[in-house]
């Protein structure tokens, strides 16, 4: 502790007192006092100080990301997410790309709209897919299985939500992608080629579908955690009222627990969506990597936000002009606003939903 | 039997036939890797390093635990102290309620984009390189919120009884804290920080960004020195023509899932005997 004088003064007097004064007893008390008040204060301080530490995280992340990229923001505009050709430049050209006041190699231009595209569809698919097989699961936890069986299930569920996703991407190279391209994809094609984006051709496998297949397994898990913790809030008394008046169980789930749980399930399929987006290793790993197009159907390559800083670091960073690795940098921080965008109203909601459990509970 | 009842029963049987597609993958993943993995799992493996595109995981896997031990030391003081903060100090306060809500917004935050701000700032900025440091304070920063969070719910499980009698008994709010509120809650905590560890061990994009990759035996520096670490083997080997490293890209994923398993087994028994306990 960094004492004022004056608090020096005032131990160094107390502790004298306390080893040989008449007064002892009283300054005894008087330093113990003292003593319980200032590791409370310091108590007080250093877990506020810390605890703010998280805002002061917060602004960093955007700070440092922002000026970053702003070299890129300068060169780019709003080129950057209305284009879309990403094109680190000619790096053997003599001549530079000069915009704004920024510079960058010969005939640079990055844009990222296949990116948005491609981050947006994939978890569009995972999140359509995802939300019936998570809200399934939750009900088997939480209204049809034994109380027994359905911890145990939570437990797997949980720990699902915690499989490394480069391994998740292990099952997706080894085994996902060349069922979709040899038998998942041409089935598709051939059954449902009449609706426009699932028509072939199919390709490797590698592409969207696969992106968002795996994300479907990636986000299922975390969806039903929330979900089965929103409907474990659903009062008893109401649903015990419902199933005394002689409702079947799917009728107290579809007339009480769903209605009442619907907030709530809606917060943790944003929670969910917002894992999707973000989501680097596993869709890196399946999704082809695609730049400088749009996707022709549900079987093309993609590339995602995510996935492109980490496929394009290598190559942005052999840009002498630094701008390549700018770019990278305003990509992280469009989906790190994206993130945030999606994650404030997924949070309000479950935050509401826990909070109304609470007060019904009382 | 009237509609209604086979309605109930139709649904029943939809909701378990839901819950089994997903068994479908989970289970294919498991088999897929133990069955790649079991023929590459020797001796070798975890007493030799990577060797260009063979070898064996000592580094990646003494580097795994070094990088992930290293952000736990930085996560778990951390998450804690903000975690008593909210729990224990302030609850209901204003500055509380938006700390708790930028917590989780930070949760939220893609890995990917924690890297690149390690990056930019630990990497470049600091002049660290890729580094041991900034690749556990990258994992530190993602496993944070969850310490944060299970210290303050397992907090507000302690009955205040226990905290008005200590108080009564004399004890300031720091004993009473240490030595009453955090130690019944002392289950519900190491819980978090499991998770951020289990978290933290299958992470790879940001440590991509700030640890880098090194296929020599970690050194104790802290910066200045790139670092192997098993999910960097599984993402790069998987996709090299040759059989030996993509067999090693698999008993990277194999040992990736048995140290995570083993985690949350130790974290579910910690949460069964708090629950005992209480």
């Amino acid at each position: 502790m960094i004492a004022t004088p004056g608090r020096e003064n005032f131990a160094e007097r107390v502790r004298k007192g306390a080893t040989g004064g008449r007064a002892g007893g009283a300054l005894d008390a008087l330093q113990s006092l003292f003593h319980r008040r200032v590791g409370d204060i310091l108590l007080k301080v250093i877990t506020g100080a810390i605890a703010g530490g998280a805002l002061a995280a917060m602004l960093a992340i955007l700070i440092f990301l922002l000026r970053d990229s702003w070299p890129s923001i300068l060169y780019n505009g709003w080129h950057f997410v209305t284009t879309l050709t990403w094109n680190i430049g000619s790096l053997y050209s003599r001549t530079l790309s000069h915009h704004n006041g920024a510079t960058a190699a010969s005939g640079a231009a990055f844009g990222i709209v296949p990116f948005i595209v491609g981050t947006m569809l994939s978890s569009l698919i995972a999140v359509i897919l995802a939300i019936p097989l998570a809200v399934a699961l939750a009900l088997l936890l939480v209204e049809y299985l034994p109380a027994r069986i359905g911890d145990s299930l939570s437990f797997v569920v949980e720990m699902l939500a915690g499989v490394p996703s480069v391994v998740l991407g292990l099952w997706g190279i080894a085994v996902l992608i060349p069922w979709i391209g040899h038998d998942f994809g041409p089935f598709l094609s051939h059954w449902l080629g009449w609706i426009p984006f699932f028509k072939g051709p199919i390709g490797s496998g590698q592409g969207l579908l696969a992106s968002g297949l795996i994300l479907t397994v990636m986000i299922t898990p975390i969806i039903a955690a929330s979900t089965r913790d929103v409907l474990r809030q659903t009062p008893r008394e109401t649903k015990d009222g419902a199933l005394a008046l002689g409702l079947t169980r799917w009728e107290v789930i579809r007339g009480v627990s769903l209605p009442w749980a619907s907030s709530g399930i809606f917060g943790a399929v944003v929670l969910g969506l917002g894992r999707a987006l973000g989501e680097t290793m596993a869709v890196l790993m399946v999704s082809g990597s695609a730049a400088n197009y749009l996707p022709q159907n549900i079987y093309s390559p993609i590339g995602t936000m995510a996935a492109t800083i980490v496929s394009q670091l290598d190559s942005a960073m052999t840009d002498p002009t630094g701008m390549a690795v700018h770019a990278l940098a305003e990509v992280a921080l469009v989906l790190f606003l994206i993130s945030v965008v999606v994650n404030v109203p997924a949070r309000l909601l479950l935050s509401a939903a826990a909070r109304r459990g609470g007060s019904e509970a009382q | 039997m009237t509609w209604r009842y086979i309605k109930d029963r139709l649904m029943l049987i939809l909701a378990s036939a839901l819950g089994l597609i997903l068994v479908i993958p989970i289970v294919g993943m498991i088999w897929l890797v133990v069955s790649r993995a079991l023929p590459a799992l020797n001796f070798q493996l975890f007493t030799q390093v990577t060797v260009g595109t063979g070898g064996g995981l000592a580094n990646a896997i003494v580097g795994t635990f070094y990088i992930v031990g290293l952000g736990l030391l930085i996560a778990a003081p951390l998450g804690i102290a903000a975690g008593v903060f909210l729990g224990e100090i302030a609850p209901t306060s204003r500055f509380s309620a938006m700390v708790r809500f930028t917590t989780d917004v930070l949760a939220g935050v893609p890995s990917i984009v924690i890297g690149y701000f390690g990056y930019v700032t630990m990497v470049l900025g600091l002049g660290w390189g890729f580094s041991t440091l900034a690749g556990a304070i990258a994992l530190a920063l993602i496993g944070i919120p969850y310490v944060v969070r299970s210290t303050e719910i397992a907090l507000s499980k302690v009955p205040r009884g226990m905290r008005e009698a200590s108080m009564a008994l004399g004890a300031n709010l720091t004993t009473t804290v240490w030595r009453v509120s955090l130690r019944s809650a002392a289950p519900g905590v190491l819980t978090g920080v499991l998770l951020a560890l289990s978290l933290a061990i299958g992470e790879t994009a940001p440590l991509l960004y700030t640890a880098g990759w090194s296929s020599y035996m970690p050194s104790f520096a802290l910066t200045h020195s790139p670092i192997g670490y098993l999910t960097y083997v599984v993402w790069t080997f998987i996709n090299e023509p040759f059989a030996s490293a993509n067999a090693l890209a698999y008993a990277a994923g194999f040992l990736l899932l048995v140290f995570i398993v083993l985690v949350n087994v130790i974290a579910r028994s910690l949460i069964k005997r708090a629950t005992v306990h209480s």
